[in-house]
Parts: structure tokens; sequence; C-alpha cells
């Protein structure tokens, strides 16, 4: 057996891994993807080793809750055949291998650039010569949108080819927001600048990247966490969902021009995001959590105050969601537009709600439980007809589990244990992999140490990394004025993709 | 039709009436205040993420603060953070709050340009650009518009078009990706305008400052109007920073 097998949030020694030639790696990962809907790719990427590349392909399997790891040494000057020739979900991963160290598939069907990262092999490309796919013909018209787009949201660039007003192809173009964070996570070595780092992934999911960069850490030195510690973390994690789901309704809202939804479902956002501030002094929870430590111990007041917003909350959220439900102008814009199928969603391997939508049951909540998730038993919402309806029930559905969830939790809070804080030096010649499921999706971080216990990589892959493409395929054959809503009711990350 | 009066009805009354006096509930780190306490400097000064603190005589550069608050966590007698949620100025050096310094954070009346008090004083119309945003300031700036903090009450809105605005919002570092947008943008924005930084990260970089990834030669350019910061800007930062500016005191 040319892999090992390991649980979420498990150091191992990198020489626990057993390195297999290409051939192998190539025919094991395909095998255990191939026809196996609960085997998934959560991270494959490639770091230097001497004058080689050596690859590390990790599939999570949420039958059994283990994540299988394999790894290869490759040189670079020979080229290699790509696994998406057999199965398109590692498309993006070989894209990116490809990018960063110029290994040469032969028969990938287009190693475009990802996000023309810094340290990318070939400066030469840069992003205003990006190699869009287009189609030669006189019936069909180009629309270009972006970087700057017409709202306050984040760049990227959308290339559609339409027929009349139906999108025939979107093409979604990122790398503007690059900030090299996964270079900066090894130049930064104080912990809190590596803290600071993985809220400022993606803003909007600071708790989610901030728990699975503590996850990571507290692995590798060995750290035992105490209760209260994950208990702040599951209740912050199902808090931020909350405020960004409500948030999302009012943006899907706002697309249709229903003004009711918008204003209300954009008002409703504040209350939950004013209470994560009265708790740790910052509306997107910049600050909350901390590698070792119960940063803001959750106190009795403040679940107190925290039932208090939440019975006001709740009857406000009801009474919205059933006007908007009920509205067959609302219906009318979010039922059969902007379909994902099953099969699709499988085949890109997309996460998160992007799976859930199309009753793709992908969940690391209970899938690879973490935190107080194996307490709280979750039930995965799923939905099957993959349209922005689905994804639009998913979010109120959500909405209304998170809140149980906390009602539940805060019933019995987890008192404040003094913990001395003791993170030792990361265990040396050290591979960790930590999922968590932000609201988005599955986060995946993965950290190698060298001899010293050093940080020598780091891996962060946002749900994101593997839902744009889900984005492209939902709009096809729809009317061109759906976008926005098709692409509000996905929410994707920008700056969690370009890194 | 009674259901959409009902719900209205129950939203009550949401708009904060007075965004420049109202306070901030429960915890916030605002403007600190530093102390002339002795410390040791040397373990002060490590702890910070970003640098932000400097020695002789200890001051903090908000531009630089990422407002994580560990200073005042380990040395509370020397350093705190107050609610104060007014901290924008026109000049990069107000932003830096030195030992014993109690004064708010202010625009500067004689130094900024004459011809927006008078062009942008009843009405101002921005252009948002993320340039390496985390989307954190993209979500406070859409908050300043939402029907409690409901900025436009004071003709501050945000447009589709640098053709339509008076002015850019910047936030992210700006990356080397975005530079040449960024560039596009300013100069699609007819004259006379403005340039707004808001947040930590557009003000100083912040913690991706030593990135090679970021391009920040388009601020060496050009004066900057308004600094806000914030990790992100709080709304009622951003909405006191711009009425400040383009407001006669």
């Amino acid at each position: 057996m040319n892999y090992i097998s390991i649980k979420n949030n498990q150091t191992i020694l990198l020489s626990d891994i057993p390195e297999s030639n290409y051939e192998w790696f190539y025919d094991k990962n395909i095998d255990l993807v191939s026809g196996h809907p609960e085997r998934h790719c959560v991270n494959y990427f490639g770091y230097k080793s001497g004058n080689n590349i050596k690859l590390i392909c990790c599939i999570a399997d949420d039958s059994t809750h283990e994540i299988l790891i394999s790894t290869c040494l490759v040189n670079k000057a020979h080229d290699l055949e790509s696994f998406t020739n057999k199965l398109l979900c590692f498309e993006k991963f070989e894209r990116e291998i490809h990018e960063n160290f110029g290994i040469n598939y032969i028969d990938h069907p287009w190693l475009k650039p990802v996000r023309y990262a810094n340290n990318r092999f070939d400066k030469s490309q840069v992003i205003a010569n990006y190699p869009f796919y287009s189609i030669d013909s006189e019936e069909l018209h180009e629309v270009g949108v972006g970087p700057i787009h017409a709202g306050i949201i984040e760049p990227g660039h959308f290339r559609f080819i339409c027929n009349g007003e139906q999108i025939l192809h979107l093409e979604i173009q990122l790398g503007y927001q690059h900030r090299g964070i996964e270079q900066l996570f090894i130049k930064k070595k104080k912990l809190l600048q590596r803290a600071t780092l993985a809220e400022s992934i993606a803003g909007d999911t600071a708790v989610g990247h901030s728990v699975t960069f503590a996850h990571v850490w507290e692995s590798l030195c060995n750290f035992q966490t105490s209760r209260d510690i994950e208990f702040s973390r599951t209740l912050a994690l199902e808090l931020e969902r909350i405020a960004i789901h409500v948030g999302d309704l009012s943006g899907v809202c706002t697309d249709v021009a229903y003004q009711l939804g918008s204003s209300v479902f954009g008002r409703l956002r504040t209350p939950i995001i004013n209470f994560l501030q009265e708790w740790g002094g910052n509306r997107l929870t910049k600050g909350l959590i901390r590698p070792g430590r119960n940063q803001f111990p959750f106190t009795s007041a403040l679940a107190e105050r925290l039932k208090q917003v939440l019975d006001i909350f709740e009857p406000e959220f009801n009474e919205m969601v059933e006007k908007l439900f009920s509205l067959p102008s609302a219906l009318s814009r979010f039922e059969r537009t902007g379909v994902v199928s099953n099969a699709d969603a499988l085949s890109i391997g997309a996460v998160g709600m992007a799976a859930r939508m199309t009753n793709l049951n992908r969940d690391i909540r209970s899938s690879h439980p973490f935190s107080f998730y194996p307490d709280l038993n979750h039930q995965p919402i799923l939905k099957r007809h993959g349209d922005v309806y689905s994804r639009v029930q998913i979010r109120r559905e959500e909405v209304e589990q998170s809140i149980s969830y906390i009602r539940k939790l805060i019933s019995k809070i987890e008192p404040f244990i003094v913990q001395e804080e003791i993170l030792k030096t990361p265990k040396p010649n050290s591979f960790c992999l930590s999922l968590v499921e932000g609201w988005r999706g599955e986060i995946c971080h993965c950290a190698l140490t060298d001899k010293n216990g050093e940080l020598m990589f780091y891996k962060i892959k946002d749900p994101s990394f593997h839902n744009w493409l889900a984005l492209a395929l939902s709009v096809r054959n729809n009317e061109i004025s759906d976008f926005p809503i098709c692409n509000k009711s996905f929410n994707l990350s920008y700056s969690g993709h370009d890194l | 039709m009674i259901d959409n009066i009902k719900i209205v009805y129950h939203q009550g009354k949401q708009f904060i009436p007075n965004p420049t006096t109202v306070e901030v509930p429960g915890v916030f780190r605002g403007r600190p205040l530093i102390s002339r306490e002795k410390v040791n400097e040397t373990e002060l000064l490590d702890l910070c993420p970003t640098d932000a603190i400097t020695d002789n005589p200890i001051s903090i550069d908000l531009g630089k603060c990422t407002f994580c608050g560990e200073c005042a966590r380990y040395f509370p007698e020397k350093i705190s953070f107050t609610k104060d949620y007014k901290l924008s100025s026109n000049e990069r050096n107000r932003l830096i709050i030195k030992e014993g310094e109690v004064n708010p954070i202010e625009v500067n009346p004689d130094t900024v340009r004459k011809e927006i008090h008078r062009v942008f004083g009843k009405s101002l119309k921005l252009r948002q650009i993320s340039a390496g945003g985390d989307n954190s300031c993209e979500w406070e700036l859409g908050a300043s518009n939402n029907v409690q903090f409901d900025m436009s009450r004071y003709g501050i809105d945000f447009v589709a078009s640098p053709r339509h605005a008076d002015g850019i919002v910047i936030t992210g570092p700006i990356t080397k990706n975005m530079a040449e947008a960024v560039q596009i943008c300013y100069d699609a924005t007819p004259d006379p305008k403005i340039i707004v930084l808001v947040g930590t990260d557009a003000i100083s970089g912040g913690i991706f400052a030593e990135s090679t990834a970021i391009d920040r030669s388009f601020l060496e350019k050009y004066p900057v109007d308004l600094y806000i910061p914030g990790n992100p800007a709080h709304p009622l930062s951003i909405i006191n920073g711009l009425l400040d500016l383009t407001r006669k005191h």
C-alpha cells in the first residue's frame, strides 16, 4: 500500500508518507477517486525538493473519515501524463503545479495560468495577456467584464461568449488579488504574524481560515486544546455562517430587484456581526481566533446577550424569509436558473454548498468532524436541483440549523480553563493537514516542517478553488442578465482563490 | 400587501439618528491611548505583527496597526484601545499616536485641498477599487450604505463607473496584478478627483507590506486625500472620515 491514511488534524512524519513512482501515483489516485463519489481530492500540490519537485496528493474519504496521502518525486524536465485527462477535478491543481514549477503535462486540455502567482515559473506570462478561449463566428459576440466590477466587490475578469442574450460559454480569469500569502507564511516567523495572515486569506471567512491554521499549528506543536477553546471556535464558525448567509440573501434580493428583501436581510446581518464585535472587538471577527489560546472566553453574560439577539433575530428572519419564498416574482427568477447537475458537480470536485445543492453530500462537519461537531451530530442540508433556488434554500435552512446549534451550545457553556500557552516548536520533518467546513465549504491547509521544526511549506486551499468552475458551468444557456444572481448565489472568494 | 406592511412595521426604525455621535456596543478597538508608564520596550515592540509600534517616544501608527489588541493584552498599563471610531485624517502623520497623546484624530482643514469643500461638500460619488482587499473592508463599505448607517443621507454614494465618480476608494495593499487596473480607473475619473485609502492594507500594505507580489507605486504618484484606518474600517469610521474631509467645520 503506497499511501498513508490519516485523520483530520493529524501530524505525521514526512518520511511516513510512502513515495512511489509517477506511474503508480497516477494509477492509484485516479483509481481512488474514479467511481467513488465519497472520495475527492482535498489538496494536490508540489514543492521543491532539491532539483526535483515533490508532489503530494490528499484524497479525503468521507465514508471512512480518513485522508489518504501519497507522494511522488518528479523531475521537471520530464513530461507527465495528466490526471485531468481522466478526472476533471484535478484540472486546476495541475494547472497550478504547471504554473509554479513549469512541469509539462502532455495530455492536459489547456495549461492556462491560474493566478499569475509571484513565484510562477515563467515570469514572461503576465495577467494582461491571458489566453481566453474564443469561438470564431459572425453570429456570436463576446462580453468582457472586470477586473473592476460595478459593485463594491473584489476583482476578477469574466469573459462571456454569447449568442444574442444567451450565454454559450463563460470563462473566469482570476489572479488580480494575489498577495503572495503562502510565501509570506514562510517569510513571517512570528506566530501572531501568521495568525494575522490566516485571517486575511479571505476576510469574509476570517473564522474559517483562522480555525484551520490554528488546528494545523496546534497539531504540529502537539498541543491539546481545552474544550472551551473548541467551544468558542464552533460558535464563531456558526455565527460567521449566519452573518454571511443573511448578507447573501440580501444580495440575491438586490439582484432580482426585490427592495424589501434586500433592505431587511441587509440589516439583519448587523445584529449578528455587532454581537461578534461585542464578543471580540471586531465585526468581521479579526483577532477572535488564535492558536493555542482562548483569546476571548465566552462568558455566561455573553451567552445571555446572544440569546437575546437570537430571540429578536429569529422571528424577524423567519417573517422575511417566508415572504421571499412565497413571492412568485422572486421564485420565477430563482427556479431553474443557473443549474449545475449532480454529475457536473461531481466531475469538477465541487465542495460545500456548491456540492450540497445537487445532492452531493460534502460537509466536513459530518465527514471529518472537528471541534464540537461530533457532539452536535451534524446532518448536512441537501437539495437536488442545483439551481439558484437550491442555493437560496440551503442558506435559509443553514441559518435555521446554525441558530439551533448555537442555542444548544450556549445552553451549556464550557467553563474557561486558564491554560498555560505552551506552544512548543513544531515537530521537525512533519506534515499536517487540517480540514474545516467554513460557510462556503471545505477549507484545507497543509503544512510541512523542515529538520529544525521551521515551517518549510504552507499550502492553502479555499473552497472557491474548486467551485469557480461550477459558476462558469451554471450560466451556460442562461440569459446574460441572470449572471449577477448566479454569481451572488455562489458568492465565491476571489482573495481566497488568488492567495 | 398587508404582509409587506407588517414586515416594515416589525422592523421599526433602524437608522442610526446621528452616526457622528452614536456609541458602538460592547468591546471595540478604536483610537488607542498610550500612557507614560515605563515598560519593557523591546518586548512591546516585538509583539506587534506589523511593526506599527515604534519607540522614542512609544507610538502606534494606525496606518500600520491591525487592531489585533495584542499590545494592550500584554501591556494593559501602557496601551489601551478606546471606543473612539473617528480615526481618519488627511495627513499620514496624524495617524501616529504618541505616548501621552489624548486628542482626537482629525482632518486638518488647512491642508485639505481647496476645491474639496466647494465641489464635494454636498454630494460625493465614489468608485471603489478592491486591489488585493480581502473582502472585509469591502463588506464594511457596503454596510456604510445599508438602512442603519445610511451614508447616502449625506449625499455620499458609491457608483458603478469611474466616469460618474468624484474620486476613488482603494482597499487592499494594491497587488502587482491589479496595479494597471487601478491606474486605468483613476485616469477614467474626471477632475477634480480625490483618492481615499480604506483599511490598514491600503494605507501601508499592512501584513503584506513586505510581499513581493504587491506594487504600491501608484500611491507615490498622486496625493492621497484621506486615510481611513481599520482592519477592516468600521462603517462609522468611514462615514465620519468622509464627512470630516468634505464638510466645513
